[in-house]
């Protein structure tokens, strides 16, 4: 039975091109036939055009205080760090994967402890490097639930990924990476840009 | 009046094979006469298959795919369409109710060897079935649109761009969009509702027709096709499947069908398993629940997601989790080739599978609990140390099922 859906020996040798040509070319047609259907799911030029930059008035966002924009459909943090906050960086170096940023998630201008331009001023996206979720804001100091060494960062509730309150990721956590700092401008005291590195590309 | 019945039936027998497939696979189909309890599940499958098509087809007619709208249709259909709660209900509780029905299928199968040889082909067919019935859980849960629908997704879609190199275009290709939004939804929903259930028909087809093939198992675990009457070829052992099948399994339905209108009826949230509180909140994009956990067929998998946190040969722990949680559901398809025992059916089997088997289904529901918990230092060492063990029953199984000390397997089914 098997014999008559195959190649086989008993076929003549111009019997056997035939199925297999026919075979290639039927095959190459169903590949031709699939590329539409398939490219058809890539996000479209609506799609792509969406993700302009989004401009923030800063001046209102008191030390201490997290403020939430949304920027091509995921959440952008701003976070207005106090003095106790930076020196709290320094303190948890030692517990953290990538303290130094080497890992390529921030533009140059962020590469530094704080990662950020201006030191009070985070910019990162509230965007867990694990598998997306939105991690929680924890200011609390030695909270029960994340240990008497905790200083203040970001808990993701998902998987229990750490950041601290420079977006860098702790050790021994499922999160492989630091948060992703944007693009990032400020076009004067108050006013940031995010999405865009240039005043002119506003 | 009988007469004219015969001779339609012999009009259309003419034309297409009524008669002898009915024979073929029913009436003189013949089935061990040693089935018990857990021969019910298959044929339960089949019925909230069939209650999953009909409830879906009425939802589809109320409700919206779209990001705008999907949340307030769900909640019209449950508030303004008549009776729209009672088949809202009976889609979801029968969707956990699936799950139910087809884990204990599979134990059954477990216990008894229906994946040993001559059903090896049987058992893959049905692991396939399985992930097209993890995806219809998934791609339907989606379509609320409420929380859970969204960062559950959000978890899940993320899992592909874990993939190196080509993980983050992969991504892009599944939700349309640069991130998780309408397009993603209204292509869950075109899965969920149209090529998921096809496919999904077919398999399920094809897995009835390689069991007819080969025979049912049973709990002895000996071949019946062994042992059949030399005048009439049928096995001794054999009973035919309609009507003493038939009508036994009818007494299931009667019994599942009060449970499942329990539900129905009383308490069609579980207490959040079923339907989990959040996704009574429309999705917000900024904000992940405080605390996030998927519907509970799925919390083994996920409790073995996050129990890796150290990165070792070279691959961060995002992988390995991802790694891990597909290996935990595809692992079940080499199980006809891990098992070296020369006994099919736990009856015959010695100490150490019997061991082997509690702990791993100790491991599934310990797995399963820890999934609906927050993650905290104790709880992630439990995942690890019970994930552990998950995988030690498959893959130490080559080993333990060849030392172990059998019995001998009887010639004839015991009565």
């Amino acid at each position: 039975m098997a014999d008559s859906f195959s190649i086989n020996e008993e076929m003549s040798g111009r019997r056997k091109f035939l199925v297999a040509a026919t075979s290639v070319a039927g095959g190459i047609a169903g590949a031709a036939i699939a590329t539409p259907f398939l490219l058809s799911m890539m996000p479209s030029e609506r799609a792509k055009a969406a993700g302009a930059p989004v401009e923030v008035d800063i001046s209102k966002l008191e030390p201490g205080m997290l403020l939430m924009v949304e920027w091509r459909g995921k959440v952008v943090w701003i976070l207005n760090r106090t003095p106790e906050m930076l020196e709290s960086l320094a303190k948890v170096e030692d517990q953290l994967a990538d303290a130094n940023s080497e890992k390529k998630q921030q533009p140059d201008y962020a590469k530094n402890r704080t990662r950020s331009i201006k030191p009070e001023f985070l910019v990162v996206e509230g965007v867990c490097t694990h598998l997306g979720c939105s991690p929680v804001f924890r200011k609390d100091i030695a909270p029960a639930d994340l240990g008497s060494d905790w200083l203040g960062g970001f808990f993701c509730p998902c998987h229990g990924s750490k950041f601290d309150l420079a977006g860098r990721v702790y050790k021994h956590v499922p999160a492989p990476t630091n948060l992703v700092v944007p693009p990032h401008v400020y076009l004067s005291d108050s006013q940031l840009l995010i999405g865009s590195e240039s005043e002119g590309s506003a | 009046m009988s007469n004219i019945l015969n001779s339609m039936l012999a009009w259309v027998d003419k034309r297409f094979p009524l008669s002898s497939n009915w024979k073929a696979h029913l009436s003189e189909y013949y089935a061990p006469k040693n089935f018990n309890f857990w021969y019910f599940f298959g044929s339960l499958a089949l019925l909230v298959l069939v209650n999953q098509l009909l409830t879906g087809i009425f939802l589809t007619m109320n409700y919206k795919p779209d990001a705008s709208q999907a949340f307030a249709s769900v909640e019209y259909i449950m508030r303004d369409v008549d009776y729209g709660w009672l088949i809202r209900y009976m889609h979801s509780t029968g969707a956990s109710m699936f799950f139910v029905v087809v884990y204990l299928h599979m134990f059954r199968g477990m216990m008894y060897g229906s994946y040993r040889k001559p059903r090896e082909l049987l058992w893959l067919i049905g692991m396939v079935i399985f992930f097209v019935l993890m995806s219809l859980a998934f791609t339907g849960y989606i379509l609320p649109w409420g929380q859970m629908s969204y960062w559950g997704a959000q978890v899940i879609v993320s899992m592909f761009g874990a993939i190196p190199s080509i993980g983050e275009t992969l991504q892009q290709w599944l939700l349309g969009d640069f991130t998780l939004s309408d397009a993603a939804l209204n292509r869950f929903f075109a899965y969920h509702v149209v090529t998921l259930p096809l496919v999904l028909l077919v398999l399920v087809f094809v897995h009835i027709l390689a069991l007819h093939e080969t025979g049912s198992n049973n709990p002895d675990g000996i071949e019946i096709k062994e042992n059949k009457n030399p005048e009439t070829g049928i096995p001794v052992d054999g009973i035919p499947f309609h009507p003493y099948y038939s009508v036994k399994d009818i007494v299931g339905v009667v019994v599942f069908l009060i449970v499942f209108c329990g539900i129905i009826f009383f308490a069609p949230e579980m207490g959040g398993y079923f339907l989990e509180y959040n996704n009574f909140i429309p999705a917000n994009t900024l904000q992940t629940p405080d605390h996030i956990a998927p519907v509970w067929y799925f919390t083994p998998y996920y409790s073995m997601l996050r129990a890796v946190t150290v990165n070792f040969l070279g691959v961060d722990a995002k992988l390995w989790g991802v790694i891990l949680m597909a290996g935990s559901v595809v692992v079940f398809c080499f199980l006809p080739w891990l098992d070296r025992s020369p006994v099919k059916s736990i009856r015959y089997k010695g100490p150490y599978f019997k061991i082997a088997l509690t702990l791993f289904v100790i491991s599934f529901f310990v797995l399963g609990w820890l999934g609906t918990k927050s993650p905290t230092p104790l709880y992630t060492l439990l995942a690890q140390i019970f994930t552990v063990i998950y995988f030690a029953f498959f893959v130490l199984m080559p080993w333990y099922s060849k030392i172990d000390k059998t019995k001998p397997e009887p010639k004839r089914l015991k009565e």
